[in-house]
């Protein structure tokens, strides 16, 4: 039956080949190679939940009389969207759940990219052959923020519209375009009938067909890469360990998915998110205290937030400014360019290492974080960076719960900005270091086996145990760099490029603890 | 791509490839990789009973997921949503989604548990081979692109590829143009921004109601949300109320300090203030009576209304713009005018003279 069947469709496809090349090919196992599925799954599931979402929305922002069962409201003006969103969470059997696995999705989907990173970034396996695929999976974080802000824009409640008119208020402040952008794109004046509209048509159609061009493009280099995999016994940069898609890996990474699903099912049952009927709809009097984004586009309004009005205090330097009759807002480009800048960097950093290191092999096994020390370093002060613009978005909600004025929370924020992520690159660099030596010691000595000797003199000791060659070749297996040599050129010249090239490198590599050698086993099994 | 299912270990050599080593340091007393290790067995290997518990558990799962599609399909019928009745939305949500979470995760789980115990754990091996093609490949690569050139000419014919450059350099543009009516064909929003509703004579209104307010109904420390009288009247109600939107305090006028041009804009220590942050266009909705500081709730940029809302903390620069306002002959507040600049968030076309 089987050979049948798949004779039948290989006549009119030739898909025999495809089986035969990819049917048993080999995937290594890692709890956190499975962030990238998480993320890949839940973008399955918004889209399921989505469609289903369409069929009641309606992206109008025509005025109607709410009449709807949710009693607080009734009476109320408010857009076709608003109303269609309370309808599909209060009139709809399972709309509501819909809904919400929509939501939670979403927020999953940019958490686990977000992992997925990390992950990648930490264990080096952005280095060559994959650097574009991690600049791929950056456009596709970047997409997945605009898929959220348009999407929890679309119900047109009071949040969101806040949200929109935040957006509309520094799109104005981009010099020469940004009043006439900020036209454009509401139509006329804020908030216009036309934004919900069309941040509907990017939401399900432009932003999902350029996630799954990216998506598609990320997985077809991880095919034509093959995956990384962590350092282990037996495990070389020639090959690939681990289990076949057919049938272990599709059983296991098939069934995450509905176990990803089934989890966002349950929290979708039982925890209520953007509750847009407590908001109301939009106008734009009121707002409440304690307003924030979703909190992905946290650290952007909390870059808003950080960003001083006035440069010393008010009669200091202003940020905003008129010259020949323009204005100026420094107060919204600076943030707006800082986090560009980051951006930039972050999506460049593979080929910027690549540059630092002039190591030109490819890699695919996964380096452990402690064994590239300012790497490491380098990302926490990145993630430093991260969290303090994000916990900025929360500074009003910081000071009422723990009592502080709201003056002192922006000024401390702004420090750590600053000197968070030095804090952060120099301790992390140090427990890096530190790590590596316990690695080091416990190849040599072996670990401590907790047993305590009595020995004849009267001294206690306490036993080591040498670790075995498997889990001794884990801890040994990792490339020992030295800084890059300051070599002349064909020319015989020293370019000022070059020069630049050998500090960094220095800087990259200088702090290292080599790899144990056997010769160095040998010699502490002496002592 | 060729996949080797044998469980014999190909010989390892720890070096990386034969290609450049960089600067990475390769040293001849280097530990050597000691191999796979030897393969363990699971329960479910040795002992046949545990395989067939493990069987009969994930067979059970299968089906509890048939029960659960079951129960959410009966729990729709079974917990409609009742016209005005919250609960029973909250029992549909709960009971549906408890139905489909049961459906889902057994499954899940059933498939991940069959494929942990019961399926073949040999670890298979692939071979890598370097990402590029091999040199014959790249070279007839380069090749086909030198023989397209010969044959088209492309790099021959300079004036044929410079012509083709300019038409798709020009192509762009007509699509740039069709965006244009994305805004009013009418108006530019310099003009747009720098004008509100509020003219000589209107009558300041409360939010949401629309009802007049007179001047003694505005004790000291007390503070309205204030509209224009026929903003609900306006065709474009939420885009003037954007614009429009005004605070309105009444203060000590000793504790007022009022420059020499504002000396007739308040009434009796009657202030009126857009409410539209000059950052980026929240509402200044907070106000603390013993300080007299407005607070915006989106950025935190806060305003003295002693000193003409003057930013004094936040990222804010310029203070909110001050409407003038009088009482009428029935003792109504009204405008003097419109505000003297434009209000809320900065824009491009904004002039640097309105206060001067």
């Amino acid at each position: 039956m089987t050979g049948w069947a798949s004779r039948y469709v290989d006549e009119r496809t030739g898909i025999s080949y495809v089986v035969k090349e990819f049917g048993r090919k080999i995937f290594p196992d890692h709890w956190s190679f499975m962030l990238g599925e998480v993320a890949l799954y839940s973008f399955v599931i918004i889209l399921f939940t989505g469609t289903f979402l369409t069929f009641f929305f309606q992206a109008s922002m025509a005025e109607v009389t709410y009449n709807g069962s949710y009693g607080p409201l009734k009476g109320l003006e408010m857009s076709a969207a608003m109303q269609s969103a309370l309808h599909i969470s209060f009139e709809i059997r399972g709309g509501l759940l819909i809904r919400q696995v929509h939501h939670w999705a979403a927020l999953l989907f940019i958490a686990s990219i977000g992992l997925h990173m990390l992950r990648i970034f930490f264990t080096g396996a952005f280095r060559k052959p994959r650097e574009l695929n991690w600049s791929i999976g950056f456009v596709l974080f970047i997409l997945a923020m605009a898929e959220g802000f348009t999407g929890y824009s679309l119900p047109d409640d009071l949040l969101s519209g806040n949200g929109l008119r935040i957006i509309a208020g520094m799109v104005q402040g981009i010099p020469f375009v940004g009043s006439w952008i900020g036209w454009l794109l509401f139509g006329g004046e804020f908030p216009g009938t036309a934004i919900v509209g069309r941040l509907y048509t990017l939401h399900i159609l432009l932003l999902p067909a350029a996630v799954l061009a990216f998506i598609a493009l990320h997985l077809v280099f991880v095919v034509t890469h093959k995956h990384t995999q962590f350092a282990g016994p037996g495990r070389t940069n020639e090959n690939v360990i681990g289990y076949p898609i057919l049938p272990v890996y599709a059983a296991k990474a098939g069934g995450f998915f509905f176990i990803v699903f089934g989890v966002l099912m349950l929290i979708g049952s039982f925890f209520a998110i953007n509750p847009i009927w407590v908001y109301g709809p939009y106008d734009p009097s009121p707002v409440s205290a304690g307003t924030q984004p979703d909190w992905y586009i946290g650290f952007a309004d909390g870059a808003l937030r950080l960003m001083p009005g006035w440069l010393g205090g008010p009669g200091g330097v202003p940020m905003e400014f008129v010259l020949f009759n323009t204005t100026y807002s420094l107060n919204i480009l600076i943030p707006v360019v800082i986090l560009g800048l980051f951006i930039v960097v972050v999506m460049t950093y593979p080929f910027l290492e690549a540059w630092i290191t002039g190591d030109k092999r490819e890699h695919h096994i996964a380096d452990r974080p402690r064994n590239v020390p300012t790497r490491t370093a380098i990302g926490a002060a990145g993630v430093t960076f991260y969290a303090v613009l994000w916990a900025a978005a929360s500074s009003d909600l910081v000071a009422t719960h723990f009592q502080i004025s709201i003056e002192s929370v922006i000024t401390i924020l702004q420090f750590l900005l600053f000197l968070g992520p030095v804090a952060a690159y120099f301790a992390t660099k140090r427990i890096c270091l530190a790590l590596q030596k316990k690695d080091r010691q416990v190849v040599l000595h072996g670990f401590e086996s907790g047993r305590i000797v009595r020995l004849p003199g009267g001294e206690y000791i306490e036993v080591h145990e040498p670790v075995d060659e498997y889990e001794r070749w884990r801890l040994v297996s990792y490339n020992d760099y030295e800084p890059l040599m300051l070599r002349p050129n064909a020319a015989g010249r020293i370019t000022a490029t070059e020069r630049a090239r050998a500090a960094v490198s220095r800087w990259f590599f200088e702090d290292r603890i080599e790899p144990p050698t056997s010769t160095d086993v040998e010699v502490a099994h002496h002592h | 791509m060729a996949t080797d299912d044998s469980n014999d270990l190909l010989p390892v050599d720890h070096r990386e490839s034969a290609t450049s080593p960089g600067t990475a340091v390769e040293r001849a007393d280097a530990l050597q990789n000691p191999g796979l290790p030897p393969h363990r067995l699971r329960v479910t290997d040795t002992d046949p009973k545990a395989a067939k518990r493990a069987e009969r558990v994930i067979v059970a799962l299968f089906y509890v997921s048939v029960v659960g599609s079951v129960f959410a399909m009966a729990a729709y019928f079974a917990f409609p949503i009742r016209p005005n009745d919250l609960g029973s939305v909250r029992l549909n949500n709960v009971f549906i989604g408890l139905g489909l979470s049961f459906a889902l995760l057994a499954v899940g789980v059933a498939a991940v548990h069959w494929g942990k115990v019961l399926m073949v754990d040999h670890e298979g091996i692939d071979i890598r081979h370097p990402v590029h093609g091999d040199a014959p490949t790249q070279a007839r690569a380069v090749e086909i692109f030198r023989q397209a050139d010969r044959e088209s000419g492309f790099n021959r014919r300079v004036l044929i590829r410079n012509g083709m450059i300019a038409a798709f350099a020009a192509l762009p543009f007509p699509a740039i143009f069709l965006f244009r009516d994305l805004g009013p064909a009418v108006g530019t929003p310099a003009a747009a921004y720098s004008h509100t509703m509020w003219k000589k004579g209107t009558r300041l209104t409360k939010d949401p109601t629309g009802d007049p307010i007179l001047a003694s109904e505005v004790t000291l420390g007390s503070v309205f949300h204030v509209i224009p009288e026929n903003l609900n009247k306006s065709e474009d109600v939420l885009e003037e109320k954007a614009k429009a939107a005004v605070l309105l305090m009444r203060l000590e006028p000793k504790d007022l300090h009022v420059s020499a041009d504002r000396k007739t804009w308040n009434y009796d220590g009657i202030v009126a203030y857009s409410k539209i942050c000059t950052h980026v266009g929240c509402p200044v909705a907070l106000y603390e009576q013993q300080t007299h500081h407005l607070l915006c709730p989106c950025h935190q940029s806060q305003f003295d209304i002693t000193r003409e809302a003057a930013v004094i903390f936040g990222p804010a620069v310029r203070p909110l713009p001050q409407l003038p306002i009088s009482v009428d002959s029935d003792g109504y507040l009204i405008a003097q005018s419109d505000f003297h600049e434009p209000v809320g968030p900065s824009f491009w076309e904004r002039r640097g003279d309105y206060n001067a």
